[in-house]
């Protein structure tokens, strides 16, 4: 390896890494500050450094409630996407059958519309079948960019898969469930793995359709932290606090994938 | 493998019907909504006069709302011009394996994990000359910087504040196309005693069509529907200078509360986006047709 | 052209204590110039990692790697100027077959006369002249390894030739075809070729000489007459041959061979002790039951191969193949035969070794 080439990688790494750091460091610095402190004083790090804020997140039902609604139907929506894609993706991958080109595209197609536009078609549509303000709803609204996405994606990756290998397993007498879990899953890891952290991420940070589909019970992070502008201007403490705490999980999801993310796979393992 | 070798099996269609199914649900009938609504003028819940394609006449005879789909159209060609590059080179800086992998890895998709109106709220913080680092160094580096003041300022620290937030996705997707390159071609390189400029452009850029196909049409099509951040950011100002499509839906669906135009202008809006991916697409696929298939054809 | 020497062992872990840590236990292996060898064993055996070290894609844990009397051990596969040919076909896909095969010369520097008259030349010894502008996406499997293969041999100082297993991907009715034409191009450039494999016939049409391996250990080196007719292992024993060597166990006290049951006069230079008799099914002696020098074995299951038949015995626990040639008078199912395992063509094993 070249030493000057390697070297101009890593520092331009670090410059990224520095990039993206800082908005999200600034965030934690403010989160441990008051509110006083923020408007007053400008500093690198608190100077006086308090838990106040997050203790007020976690102890008051209103606050932490949202983070569990939010994981709720995040990961019921993530579970549904990536089952019912995976047999999707697979037929668009191995076969042609009428209209096969048509249907992938109308997919993503349902993936282009502004969330906005759908606003009040699915208030009623929730309305009419009781479904208001429960976790299910929002995690079938959400299915309407994550199927897409996942199906797209998820046949990239098996597409990269030598259609011998299915043949192979036919030939060594496997049923086509059995193959499809014991043999394909498998060697698609890494595809299942960036598609659930992608349906998982796009399910988290929406706003929209999440705040207009839950009131109480199901109300999630995102639309309790569009409360915090009061009458005294911008609670920027406990906003902070609470941004950092929606890290957390999508955090936690991309450590759990990130082997399957990071390792490809070889051909003609098999 | 060739896709035109690819066996037909009207069969296939069962292993698909889940997915129509769940995605009917939650598209068709909303959008069959959104057409009705479009054709009539809903003075009152009760009483609904059908109005034809009035509406949609209303809404291309409209100067703002050219004016906001030219900022749109700036807007997303300049996210994609800066992100796909970025995300690229991002993807081929980011060390491959070992416990280094996972760390850079989990710090590069943590901007994508925070919910949009958060990413505003963090740049709006950022820029502020009194309580941001950013605001309060540019400020006391000389420079008069304002984003809620000065137009180009704010186009810039929107900008800025997409390229941060989205260029993970690309970059993500771009490093999970590499893992997937299969060593052998490395290695034959090295034998060959390619270059690595000759690497990427022989190797690994061919191997990362497809992937890079999903990321520009991601990338421009939610940068085309992008609301919450820079609302959260500027507001659309200052005056209209970051006002971009959606936001101007909003306005005026909300604003002047008439669900027809609204809805007449979702249509046209979801059209637009339509035509920009079908040409996008069709492009990439005669691409990868010449490339890939040589003389044989479907 | 390049005279190879390896005396090493490799191992990937870090510590090796026991022989299973190694992928390759200690050996001395000299490769002639020019000659054309085949790496054959299962899956595991160490194969494809002796292919890697001699190319340099790996550096052996312990030892050398000699070409020519230089120690290339650490050197690039760039220095060492060998070609490898890969399980699959790796070419680039944006480029044309001219291009592809100019590539390795290009990234030298060579002028662009010299490289078209050598792509020419090459193209011409492959066969593939009427393809060289097409682009090499749209190409089959087996072409597109023949150009794997023409970039190698374009440059015109390659040392050696690596194959990984290059036919997997080949169309089986094609595979006769690439061997051919590689046996072909050895005969015209003299280069020395290492093929790696776990398919006993391909090892056995493409090289003069074949390395048997199984556990990191190389077996025998020998042609395929010598790892026919004599096996230094049971292991080369049981994996040449289709189907492999019997092996029945026997005892040896110096003046009797005991085994099955029945004893026989002892060779005088057989060890003395436990021993495994092995002889090939095409070599098996077939005679009516209770004839002399032979034990009795009841067959089991005749099939007609076509060109001979495949017969299956059992006494004593025992089972034995044998190959009997469509002339002879065939036994049924259920017959009792004599059958001769003793003469000329056994071979006697010790420990797995051929000790006779």
């Amino acid at each position: 390896m070249n030493k000057p080439r390697f070297q101009k990688r890593t520092l331009f790494l670090f410059a990224y890494l520095l990039f993206a750091l800082l908005p999200i460091y600034w965030m934690l610095n403010m989160s441990f500050k008051t509110n006083e402190e923020i408007v007053s004083s400008f500093s690198l790090w608190p100077q006086d450094f308090t838990l106040a804020n997050y203790i007020t997140i976690f102890t008051d039902e209103s606050w932490y409630s949202g983070y569990i609604n939010s994981l709720i139907y995040v990961g019921i929506n993530v579970v549904i996407a990536v089952c019912v894609a995976l047999p999707a993706a697979y037929a668009f991958s191995r076969y042609r059958f009428l209209g096969d080109k048509h249907v992938f595209f109308w997919l993503l197609t349902n993936r282009m519309t502004p969330p906005a536009v759908f606003l009040l078609p699915f208030f009623q549509l929730y309305s009419t079948f009781g479904l208001m303000d429960t976790h299910i709803a929002v995690a079938l609204a959400h299915l309407l960019f994550n199927v897409p996405l996942a199906v797209w994606i998820l046949e990239g990756f098996m597409s990269g898969i030598p259609r011998e290998i299915d043949e192979t397993a036919y030939i060594d007498g496997y049923s086509f469930p059995q193959f499809f879990i014991k043999i394909f899953l498998p060697l698609i890891k890494s595809g299942v793995g960036v598609t659930a952290f992608f349906c998982f991420m796009f399910s988290w940070v929406e706003l929209l359709l999440a705040r207009t589909l839950t009131s109480v019970n199901a109300k999630p992070i995102v639309a309790i932290m569009t409360r915090t502008v009061s009458a005294s201007g911008m609670d920027w403490a406990t906003l902070a606090a609470a941004g950092v705490l929606t890290i957390i999980p999508g955090a936690m999801v991309i450590w759990f994938v990130r082997h399957y993310i990071a390792k490809g796979f070889a051909m003609g393992r098999v | 493998m060739s896709s035109a070798m690819k066996p037909v099996n009207q069969r296939a269609w069962l292993l698909v019907l889940p997915v129509i199914i769940c995605v009917a649900f939650s598209a068709i009938l909303p959008l069959m909504t959104v057409v009705n609504y479009s054709l009539q003028d809903i003075i009152s819940p009760d009483r609904r006069v059908f109005v034809g394609l009035e509406w949609f006449a209303e809404i291309m005879r409209d100067e703002e709302l050219h004016g906001a789909l030219f900022r749109q159209i700036q807007f997303s060609l300049s996210a994609l011009a800066i992100e796909i590059p970025l995300g690229i080179a991002l993807a081929l800086a980011m060390p491959a394996e070992g416990w280094k992998s996972s760390a850079v890895l989990v710090t590069v998709a943590l901007s994508l994990l925070i919910p949009w109106n958060v990413v505003g709220t963090i740049w709006q913080i950022f820029g502020r000359t009194d309580i941001g680092l950013l605001g309060h160094t540019l400020d006391s580096l000389g420079f008069a910087y304002s984003y809620t003041g000065d137009p180009t300022h704010a186009w810039m620290t929107v900008l800025l504040m997409d390229v941060w937030h989205w260029t993970p996705l690309v970059a993500l997707l771009v490093f999970a196309g590499l893992r997937s390159i299969p060593d052998a071609y490395y290695q034959a390189a090295r034998i060959d005693g390619a270059s690595p400029f000759a690497v990427f452009r022989f190797i690994q850029l061919p191997k990362l069509r497809g992937v890079l196909l999903i990321a520009v049409l991601l990338r421009f099509m939610d940068s085309f529907m992008i609301y919450t951040e820079p609302f959260v950011l500027t507001g659309g100002g200052p005056g209209n200078a970051t006002t971009f499509l959606s936001q101007y839906l909003t306005q005026k669906a909300v604003g002047q509360f008439d669900l027809g135009p609204a809805a007449a202008f979702s249509l046209i809006y979801f059209l637009i986006i339509l035509v920009f991916c079908y040409i996008l697409y069709t492009w990439m696929q005669t691409v990868e047709t010449t490339t890939d298939r040589g003389h044989s054809h479907e | 052209m390049a005279h190879i020497e390896l005396a090493l062992s490799h191992a990937y872990g870090a510590n090796p204590q026991t022989d299973a840590d190694y992928a390759l236990l200690p050996l001395e292996i000299t490769f002639e110039d020019g000659g054309a060898y085949a790496l054959l064993g299962p899956s595991g055996c160490g194969k494809s990692t002796m292919l890697n070290i001699i190319s340099g894609l790996v550096v052996p844990s312990h030892g050398s790697v000699k070409f020519d009397g230089v120690d290339v051990s650490t050197h690039t596969p760039q220095k060492r100027n060998i070609a490898q040919v890969f399980q699959f076909p790796v070419i680039y896909d944006t480029m044309t077959v001219a291009q592809n095969l100019a590539f390795p010369l290009k990234n030298r520097g060579v002028a662009e006369a010299v490289i078209k008259r050598r792509v020419g030349e090459i193209a011409e010894m492959l066969e593939i002249s009427a393809e060289l502008d097409r682009r090499a996406s749209g190409l089959s499997a087996d072409q597109k390894q023949i150009i794997s293969l023409g970039r190698g041999l374009v440059r015109p100082d390659v040392t050696a030739v690596l194959f990984d297993e290059p036919l997997t991907v080949i169309d089986p009715h094609l595979k006769w075809k690439i061997r051919r034409k590689l046996k072909q191009i050895h005969r015209e450039l003299k280069l020395t070729f290492l093929y790696v494999t776990h398919d006993q016939v391909e090892a056995l049409t493409f090289a003069d000489q074949v390395l048997v391996m199984s556990r990191g250990q190389v077996l025998q080196i020998g042609s395929a007459e010598d790892l026919f007719e004599r096996p230094a292992h049971t292991f080369v024993g049981h994996f040449i041959g289709s189907p492999g060597m019997n092996f029945i166990p026997a005892k040896n006290d110096g003046v009797t061979l005991a085994f099955l049951g029945k004893r026989f006069s002892s060779a005088g230079n057989v060890p003395t002790g436990d021993v495994t008799i092995g002889i090939r099914p095409e070599y098996v002696g077939v005679m009516a039951a209770n004839a002399v020098g032979t034990v009795d074995f009841q067959v089991t299951r005749v099939q007609d191969i076509g060109t001979y038949f495949s017969l299956t015995c059992v006494a004593g626990g025992v089972t034995v193949k044998i190959r009997m040639s469509s002339q002879l008078t065939i036994p049924q199912t259920g017959d009792v035969v004599g059958l001769d395992l003793n003469n000329s063509r056994t071979c006697y094993y010790q420990n797995e070794g051929l000790v006779l």
